[in-house]
């Protein structure tokens, strides 16, 4: 294998594992920023064991995502030296802006909330996660606005054989950027909802603390049928600017080897790439395709074969990993629905087939999230910045096969040990339930002096 | 001013901050596990820097982005060049980070031991690797029109090491009399006799430093030219010097304080010697890397800087703020009797 492909693998691996972890911090944080800000309005001190427990859980997923975060802040330069070069001067300043705007103040502040229990009042407390919660989304919004460039490139000019900015506003109002932002953010607290109520599931199969997990599952039941119905929205709008702006990608998506108007859209599809057909097509909606794609039924989409072979996408994988996250996608809006309409009748604990399903589907916003990055990043392929610079032109020059070898090889083991630990603390935590012992917390509030 | 010797200076502040910052973590991570004698202790002297370690990492971060912003070039050759050294140090960052944060999820010796040992490493590694790193720096790496003749064992050259060497010495000060602010007792006692004695260390390999500088850089060209500059060494001479005397009068905090001026002008005597390059070559001169070749068009420049200004204050306000906050000296029973710590 050549240091391009190890490079592709190795990014693709660090970049997977760093998105176990973000989705989690995304949603979560927000979802322990309300329990305790009910705690400081009720004083109600179940809301504070909330915080507590589901804080705790946030934690150590945090951890590792802020680590693994750093690697792909580095990679850029280490593996994809010629990328950084070429388009440093525009794809650098959202990464430059995200550590100053945002990972400042997501980094300093959850210091202040672990260890400033006893040290300031209640509110500021609770400001402080507050803060962690938007520093995260802020910080999503940046690394967002990144990667919606290399979808979309928009506001530079090639000059002095790079691109260079020539408009800052247009990188931040790039429709694509904001796309990917809101249909990733939401995907986060779709995330984060069922990890809550999947927990919570568990908890009240084993009849443990069932007051507590009821309340905890009920509010991530609202939380999860409020985000998953905005994810279908903005999931809807983000294919609409796919098939606008990155034919081949939607093409892939879809399965479309024929330039056609009125195109339907399959149920099932089974694609063929070798013969540039598909073996099977079942299940037409006539011009439905069209429709989605460009609120015309007539309109027409373009095919894959009006590409050179070279210039397309992997198809079978693209449209798979698609296929089957939208699919999840609606799942999740009819799981929580019925979470949200359970959990407000107060029949949870009769209800335990429903848990047990909740329980098993604690992986699948996991696994939806995984495949959407698989669309968009295998379904650019064969460019790194589309249309504007190829995959192959982007690797660093000076690095060999035995070094990305061995770093490679690397991150796998060490990552692989991380996971496993991690995997074993969060259960540990999960299982164990909320403290009860609240004197730590509640002996003094207001501040100490030295 | 033009935006590249603004981002230069910027460039410089950066990392001058980040090595303050994370200097007196990394250091008391160093002395961890041989200056605690008992689990309350080795636990305390985590807890002196928990509230805090986020953070200051996050200004390396902003080093690396800015860098990636303002000096794609550098960046993208840098971070290439040195592709091996960045990696040990991201995997050093990485299982120190984990280590923090799981180390007391578990009640058990041998997981606890495990992650003192990560801690030690993911200490130790980083302040040897930056400091490795930048002493190459200061010399200039070889390279060309070709690329990079080299490998991660032509960074371990003598000045390279000794730079390597003075920047744990640095840290190891920092941190010792950081733990001396922070802990009262034997603890406390302790940390301060390490900072006491390792000072000595520290400035036989500054003075070596100093000298072996002369001899395998070019840094020193720009003080001949302008002698004015000679200022920015002279403090750091003086605030070295200035660390023993407040420690003898057991004014550590001054001491400390004096630790932090010490690490950001040793920072600013390299980068000042620097100008304009900011990765000399040291096989042809045309190829070195300067704030002029290889940085970012005016207009982006000119963006961030702007972020930049409105941005670093604040954080910085905070930054302080937050250790304001924790400003009280930690005792051994407290901590043990925290379980909300870590």
């Amino acid at each position: 294998m050549d240091a391009l492909t190890l490079s592709r693998i190795q990014f693709a691996v660090t970049a997977a594992f760093h998105f176990i972890f973000v989705p989690l911090t995304l949603g979560l944080s927000i979802i322990v920023a309300y329990m305790e800000s009910r705690y400081v309005r009720s004083n109600d001190e179940m809301y504070l064991k909330m915080a507590k427990f589901w804080g705790k859980l946030f934690l150590i997923n945090f951890a590792l995502g802020v680590v693994t975060g750093i690697t792909m802040e580095f990679q850029f330069g280490m593996n994809w030296a010629e990328y950084s070069k070429y388009v440093g001067d525009i794809f650098g300043a959202p990464l430059a802006i995200e550590a100053t705007v945002a990972f400042f103040l997501e980094s300093t502040f959850i210091g202040l909330w672990v260890f400033g229990w006893n040290k300031v009042s209640k509110k500021v407390h609770a400001v402080s996660i507050w803060l962690v919660a938007v520093a995260t989304n802020l910080s999503a919004l940046w690394i967002l606005l990144a990667n919606g460039w290399m979808q979309k490139p928009v506001g530079y000019v090639l000059r002095n054989n790079r691109a260079e900015m020539v408009d800052f506003m247009a990188l931040l109002t790039n429709p694509y950027g904001w796309l990917k932002f809101s249909h990733t953010l939401l995907s986060g607290y779709v995330l984060a909802a069922f990890f809550v109520m999947g927990v919570s599931a568990y908890h009240l199969l084993k009849k443990n603390r069932p007051e507590f997990f009821k309340k905890s599952f009920r509010i991530a039941a609202r939380f999860g049928l409020a985000a998953s119905v905005l994810l279908i929205v903005a999931g809807t709008f983000h294919a609409e600017r796919v098939a606008m702006t990155q034919p081949t990608k939607f093409a892939a998506m879809e399965s479309v080897w024929d330039t056609q108007k009125g195109a339907a859209y399959n149920l099932l599809i089974i694609p063929d790439t070798k013969n540039e057909r598909n073996s099977l097509e079942a299940f037409g909606i006539p011009n439905f395709l069209s429709l989605l794609a460009f609120h015309d039924g007539n309109a027409e989409i373009k095919g894959l074969k009006e590409f050179p072979a070279e210039e397309r996408p992997p198809v079978a994988s693209t449209f798979f990993s698609f296929r089957i996250m939208a699919a999840l996608g609606f799942l999740f809006v009819i799981m929580s629905l019925i979470g949200t309409v359970i959990s407000g009748r107060d029949d949870l604990e009769n209800s335990r087939r429903f848990l047990k399903l909740m329980f098993f589907a604690i992986p699948l916003p996991y696994i939806a999230g995984q495949l959407g990055w698989l669309v968009a990043e295998l379904g650019r392929q064969p460019w790194i910045v589309y249309g504007l610079l190829k995959t192959s032109d982007a690797v660093s020059k000076s690095v060999s096969v035995s070094q990305v070898i061995a770093s490679l090889a690397g991150f796998t083991l060490l990552y692989g040990l991380l996971a496993a630990v991690d995997i074993y603390l969060l259960t540990k935590f999960a299982k164990k339930g909320p403290d009860d012992d609240l004197s730590a917390i509640l002996k003094v509030s207001g501040n100490q002096e030295v | 001013m033009e935006f590249q010797i603004i981002w230069f200076i910027l460039w410089g502040v950066l990392w001058a901050v980040y090595f303050m910052l994370d200097g007196f973590d990394l250091g008391a991570g160093i002395l961890q596990s041989f200056l605690g004698k008992n689990e309350g202790e080795k636990r305390t002297i985590i807890r002196t820097f928990g509230p805090f370690w986020d953070g200051n990492e996050v200004w390396l971060l902003t080093a690396g982005g800015a860098t990636f912003a303002a000096f794609p070039t550098t960046y993208a050759l840098m971070f290439s060049y040195l592709y091996t050294a960045l990696l040990l140090i991201l995997f050093s960052l990485i299982l120190r980070g984990v280590a923090l944060e799981f180390r007391n999820k578990v009640e058990s010796q041998g997981w606890r031991k495990g992650w003192d040992v990560a801690i030690f490493i993911g200490s130790f590694l980083p302040a040897l690797l930056f400091g490795v790193a930048f002493g190459n720096i200061f010399q200039g790496i070889p390279m060309d029109a070709n690329g990079y003749h080299g490998t991660l064992f032509t960074l371990l050259n003598p000045y390279g090491i000794l730079t390597g060497v003075l920047f744990v010495l640095l840290f190891t000060v920092h941190g010792s009399l950081w733990l001396a602010v922070k802990t009262n007792g034997e603890l406390g006692r302790r940390a301060s006799s390490v900072a006491g004695k390792s000072w000595y260390v520290l400035l036989v390999v500054a003075v070596l430093f100093l000298i072996h500088t002369a001899f395998a850089t070019d840094l020193y060209g720009n003080y001949i030219q302008n002698p004015v500059w000679f200022a920015v060494p002279a403090v750091a001479v003086t605030a070295l010097l200035g660390i023993k005397l407040f420690a003898l009068k057991t004014r550590y905090l001054t001491a400390f304080y004096s630790s932090c001026l010490t690490i950001l002008t040793v920072t600013f005597t390299g980068v000042i010697g620097l100008y304009p390059n900011l990765i000399p070559s040291s096989i042809d001169k045309d190829y070195s890397l300067t704030i002029f070749n290889s940085s970012s068009s005016p207009y982006t420049l000119k963006i961030m800087t702007i972020v930049a200004v409105i941005f670093v204050p604040v954080v910085i306000a905070y930054q302080i703020w937050i250790y304001r906050i924790f400003r009280h000296k930690l005792t051994v029973d407290e901590v043990v009797n925290d379980k909300e710590s870590y």
